[in-house]
């Protein structure tokens, strides 16, 4: 079926998609669209400003910090410091779904916490009334740990959040407290934002509970925020293969977890763009290696599974790995089998995130689908190009501006979970530890790669595309779907998921056999509309004569 | 629980907000621009704002909602943002092509001070807005008021920055629309017209933020008010505002630019609300109210008069903002029910006032505005004092299921059901359709938990 699909050359697309823009904006935009060649692998521009007024999907930094690392953790009080607005919409919206083991257990997901900066405090400094809020927060809940987050107005007023939050700590004796500033102007997009939590929470979180944690094949999950609950399912499949969750970050997760992460044997990365900071700071200072693992996806999720098995290098793991895999995949396939002839050949689009671009890809080829076009909405070179390109990624003025961490090893604690000789033997057999080869070695010659697509730019693209279904977020569903394509929001799933694992692979082969063949797509125009029909075509020149 | 953490006990707080009942000014700035005909909102200052209000707007109306921002980094935030602000003026004409660019600020850009109304000048000075086309700019700092306070200040903006006096006064009426659905808005234009009233309602989302499928998508969708009829507001002989809060700064503006006389009115939520609004209505334009609308009501008494058993002394708890909440209160009144516990986190004496005259038949009942007046504290309340039946946005879900308490949805936003855009609260088919909700959720309830032998086939 595919091939009897005519796309349209890439390279002529790319020219439209920028012929409308004022010069400059054209000449900056161009860097930022690439036709793919996974072969040689061409430069992507990405992770610098967004061009103002262009209708970017882009959201700030302290969405990526509050709302997307430190959001998923139930046990933390999280007081956003400014006005109402930043703690609002933060509040609940991004599904992360958590289940506290007891009905007494802390879980704070549901509450909204902000000082509600007034213009008095803009004027005169906010830090007497977060210091108040504190407290207040404190003499209600008496949590294990209270995030501070900062919103545009802190940084530029000079409130010192993390000098309130050491004073706090102090004061309040049995309360983590713990500052971000993670002002919005910081950065070009979200992914400011995960940075500089990975730098909260490896400084202030980990390693503060060295206990040790039972089990044979311990590991952190890193970059899974159990939306739609995601993380349920991998945490299933994992107590079925025998692998011991230490802590994942942060999905479902509480701070004792977090705090006691270091003493895990492995982390893999989901969402390498968000975490892959906590990834390196853990290996520098504890001697944890990191892997790249993907579990959106059904085979992807075989092949992480397996991953993991090789890196353990334990034969009973191994074993017991593929019987949950040869337990698991007779339904998938069942599920596929059924699905695929009438997804077979068809097309997606997906602009979204800084991983999900990539990773859902895998689920569209199993069923038989074209990804035609992709791109990311707050990525890296590395997260399109691999991490080979990270020492040629210049440093501009918004990178300069959030903070490297300076880790070393822990005089106590660093211990190397594999020597340099094994990990060596594990990268020859093809475990890529430390590595991430990004989306473009995946994505077929001649598609389209666009980082930050705007709103003009992808109306363009299905304009001229024509896909059979669009991935983004909220802010583009209704637009794609009056346009008559189906949009998946890889946000928020629709409300729908878990997408992960075996069970999320059937969930979502579902879904989009339900969206790209729902009937309502081909009942748009009403019948006196329709061309070429008989009746309608009589009443419509009876009303234009009228 | 959901709430396991809220306590019974209610500690003054002053620092800690918790679980707000309101929202910040940019995003009704957003709100109110989008119903202008032509119109693409923009938000001066970081990209997170403009995200946030996008993704919250359309979660609530389940429609296209387009802005522009103006992605400030940390550059522009030492420096000042004119400089983006201007790209974005250029970017946006030559790529979105609209009428107009409405231009409210945040927190961020009035920190630093960015002058509005120097930058637009600045850029018409620079031939960076086309001829015939508008920029125009309200100043909405997210630490003052609220999102109410928003949507006044882009209302105000309109009115300011648009109206005109020729010197000929026209035959119409203005209606400064409080923040309300796009199906009031279209409501108010079919009571008005079915009064026989030539009005300019503005501003308008209905046709903008309930756009049909067409197949494809309207970028500058038909509806909205048009630039023409913003200018004639100002030969209008006479305006109505709908909300002592949200619209009638809009209306003091008409009369101090205009000389436009005015009457505030609360938003005609139920069915006191909406007969003053049909008297002034009639008296402005001097014209009698038809028996239709006459009939209208009393469809909506003869409802409240046949089920009142079921009204009749049901304690309400509601959350929200101050132009709903006046006449929705007083509606419950007129239901003869009783609310109880009501909060908003809307600011402001004027709100405080009005509340407390509509709530003089219920001595005893809570009420708190301003700075954490939350649904924390209303949930404590409730905790102290159970209520039947909760009002407010899609977040109260959480206190109805832990307390098991019906819930109406109603406010903003609404984030988990439809027919707030489509269906119509004002007038008196919205008093119809209000009643309708309380009723049933009340109703099904008692369906739930009424014992087998107590269980009624009529009611």
């Amino acid at each position: 079926m595919e091939a009897n699909r005519i796309y349209p050359d890439p390279a002529l697309v790319r020219e439209e998609l920028i012929q409308k823009y004022p010069t400059k904006v054209a000449k900056k935009r161009s860097k930022s669209i690439i036709v793919n060649d996974p072969d040689t692998i061409p430069e992507v521009q990405a992770n610098v400003r967004t061009v103002p007024g262009i209708i970017t999907q882009r959201g700030c930094s302290y969405a990526g910090c509050k709302g997307v690392v430190l959001g998923p953790t139930r046990d933390i009080v999280n007081i956003v410091h400014g006005p109402i607005g930043c703690s609002f919409y933060a509040w609940l919206t991004r599904r992360n779904q958590t289940r506290p083991e007891t009905p007494e257990d802390a879980n704070y997901i549901p509450y909204c916490f902000s000082t509600d900066m007034q213009e008095e405090n803009v004027v005169f400094g906010g830090e007497k009334k977060l210091k108040q809020a504190i407290q207040e927060a404190y003499d209600l809940f008496h949590p294990k740990s209270i995030a501070i987050f900062s919103t545009c107005p802190v940084g530029l007023i000079g409130d010192d959040v993390h000098a309130a939050s050491r004073e706090m700590k102090e004061k309040l004796g049995d309360c983590n407290v713990f500052g971000f500033s993670c002002e919005g102007y910081r950065g070009v997009s979200q992914s400011a934002g995960h940075h500089i939590a990975n730098n909260g929470v490896f400084k202030h979180m980990v390693g503060r509970n060295n206990a040790a944690v039972e089990g044979k094949f311990k590991l952190n999950l890193l970059g899974e925020y159990n939306i739609g609950g995601d993380a349920f399912e991998i945490e299933r499949i994992f107590e079925k293969c025998g692998i011991t969750l230490v802590a994942s970050f942060s999905g479902n997760s509480t701070v004792g977890q977090i705090e006691n992460a270091h003493m895990a044997d492995l982390n893999v990365i989901l969402c390498h763009r968000s975490i892959n900071y906590m990834g390196d700071m853990m290996e520098t200072k504890y001697g944890i290696p990191w892997m790249k693992v993907n579990f959106v996806g059904a085979e992807s999720s075989a092949k992480s599974l397996r991953k993991i098995a090789e890196y353990f290098g334990d034969a009973g793991l191994k074993a017991r790995i593929e019987e949950v895999i040869a337990e698991e995949m007779p339904k998938v396939k069942a599920i596929i089998d059924e699905i695929r002839p009438r997804t077979e050949g068809k097309t997606a689009m997906l602009f979204v995130g800084g991983s999900r671009a990539h990773h859902y890809q895998d689920l569209f080829t199993e069923l038989g689908m074209t990804t035609v076009a992709a791109g990311y909405e707050f990525a890296h070179r590395d997260d399109y190009e691999g991490r080979q390109v990270l020492p040629s990624i210049k440093i501009d003025a918004d990178s300069k501006n959030i903070e490297e961490l300076k880790v070393t090893p822990d005089p106590e604690l660093y211990n190397p979970r594999k020597t340099e000789a094994e990990l060596e033997a594990l990268k020859e057999k093809g475990l890529e530890i430390i590595g991430y080869e990004g989306m473009m070695k995946q994505m077929k010659s001649k598609s389209l790669v666009v980082d930050d697509l705007s709103h003009y730019e992808s109306e363009k693209l299905i304009e001229i595309y024509k896909p059979d279904i669009f991935c983004a977020g909220i802010k583009e569903k209704y637009v794609v779907q009056k346009m008559g394509v189906p949009l998946k929001q890889l946000h928020s799933y629709d409300y729908g998921g878990p997408y992960t694992g075996f069970e999320g692979a059937v969930n979502f082969y579902k879904d989009i056999d339900r969206m790209v063949n729902n009937p309502v797509w081909k009942l748009i125009k009403a019948p006196w509309e329709i061309a070429g029909n008989g009746s309608s075509a009589g009443l419509e020149a009876s009303y234009v004569t009228q | 629980m959901l709430l396991r953490h809220t306590t019974t006990e209610v500690k003054e707080r002053e620092g800690l907000t918790i679980n707000p009942a309101k929202t910040c000014q940019p995003v009704g700035a957003m709100y109110a621009a989008l119903g202008i005909h032509g119109c693409l909102p923009h938000s001066h200052g970081s990209q997170g704002c403009c995200s946030y209000h996008r993704s919250t707007l359309t979660r609530h109306y389940k429609e296209p909602v387009m802005a522009a921002t103006s992605s400030f980094t940390e550059g522009a935030s030492v420096f000042g943002g004119q400089a983006n602000l201007l790209a974005s003026i250029e970017t946006i004409f030559s790529v979105y092509d609209p009428d107009i660019i409405a231009v409210h600020s945040t927190c961020l850009s009035e920190t630093i001070g960015d002058d509005l109304q120097q930058i637009t000048r600045k850029a018409k000075d620079d031939g960076k807005i086309p001829e015939g086309k508008y920029v125009i700019y309200a100043s909405t700092p997210s630490f003052v008021g609220s999102h109410i306070t928003g949507y006044a200040n882009m209302v105000t903006g309109m009115a300011e920055q648009f109206a005109e006096s020729t010197g000929e006064k026209k035959n119409q009426i203005n209606i400064v629309a409080g923040w309300m659905e796009p199906s009031d808005m279209r409501e108010i234009k079919r009571l008005s017209k079915e009064m026989g009233v030539k009005i300019v309602l503005f501003p308008d989302t209905s046709d903008v933020l309930d756009a049909p499928q067409t197949g494809k998508h309207e970028f500058y969708p038909k509806g909205g008010v048009t630039i023409e009829e913003l200018k004639s507001t100002g030969d209008s002989k006479f305006s109505l505002a709908l909300g002592c809060i949200s619209a009638e700064p809009g209306a003091i503006a008409l009369e101090k630019k205009c000389k436009v006389p005015f009457e505030t009115l609360d938003m005609p939520i139920g069915l006191s609300a909406t007969d003053r609004f049909i008297m002034s209505l009639s008296k402005a334009a001097g014209v009698p109210v038809p028996a239709e609308i006459t009939s209208e009501r009393g469809r909506l008494v003869d409802v409240m008069a046949d089920m009142e058993q079921y009204f009749h002394g049901k304690k309400v708890a509601l959350f929200g903002d101050p132009d709903q909440l006046i006449p929705l209160t007083e509606f419950l009144l007129d239901l003869n029910m009783k609310p109880v516990h009501i909060v908003s986190g809307t600011p402001g004496n004027r709100f405080e006032k009005r509340m407390q005259e509509v709530l003089e038949r219920i001595p005893g009942a809570n009420f708190k505005n301003g700075q954490c007046a939350d649904m924390f504290l209303l949930h404590q309340w409730i905790k102290n004092e159970p209520v039947d039946l909760l009002i407010g946005n899609t977040y109260g879900k959480y206190i109805a299921r832990d307390e098991d308490i019906p819930f109406v949805r109603f406010g903003f936003p609404i984030l988990d059901r439809i027919g707030h855009s489509y269906f119509p609260s004002v007038g008196y088919s919205g008093g119809l359709r209000l009643a309708e909700k309380i009723l049933s959720v009340l109703m099904d309830q008692q369906d739930r938990t009424a014992l087998e032998e107590k269980f009624e086939l009529v009611m």
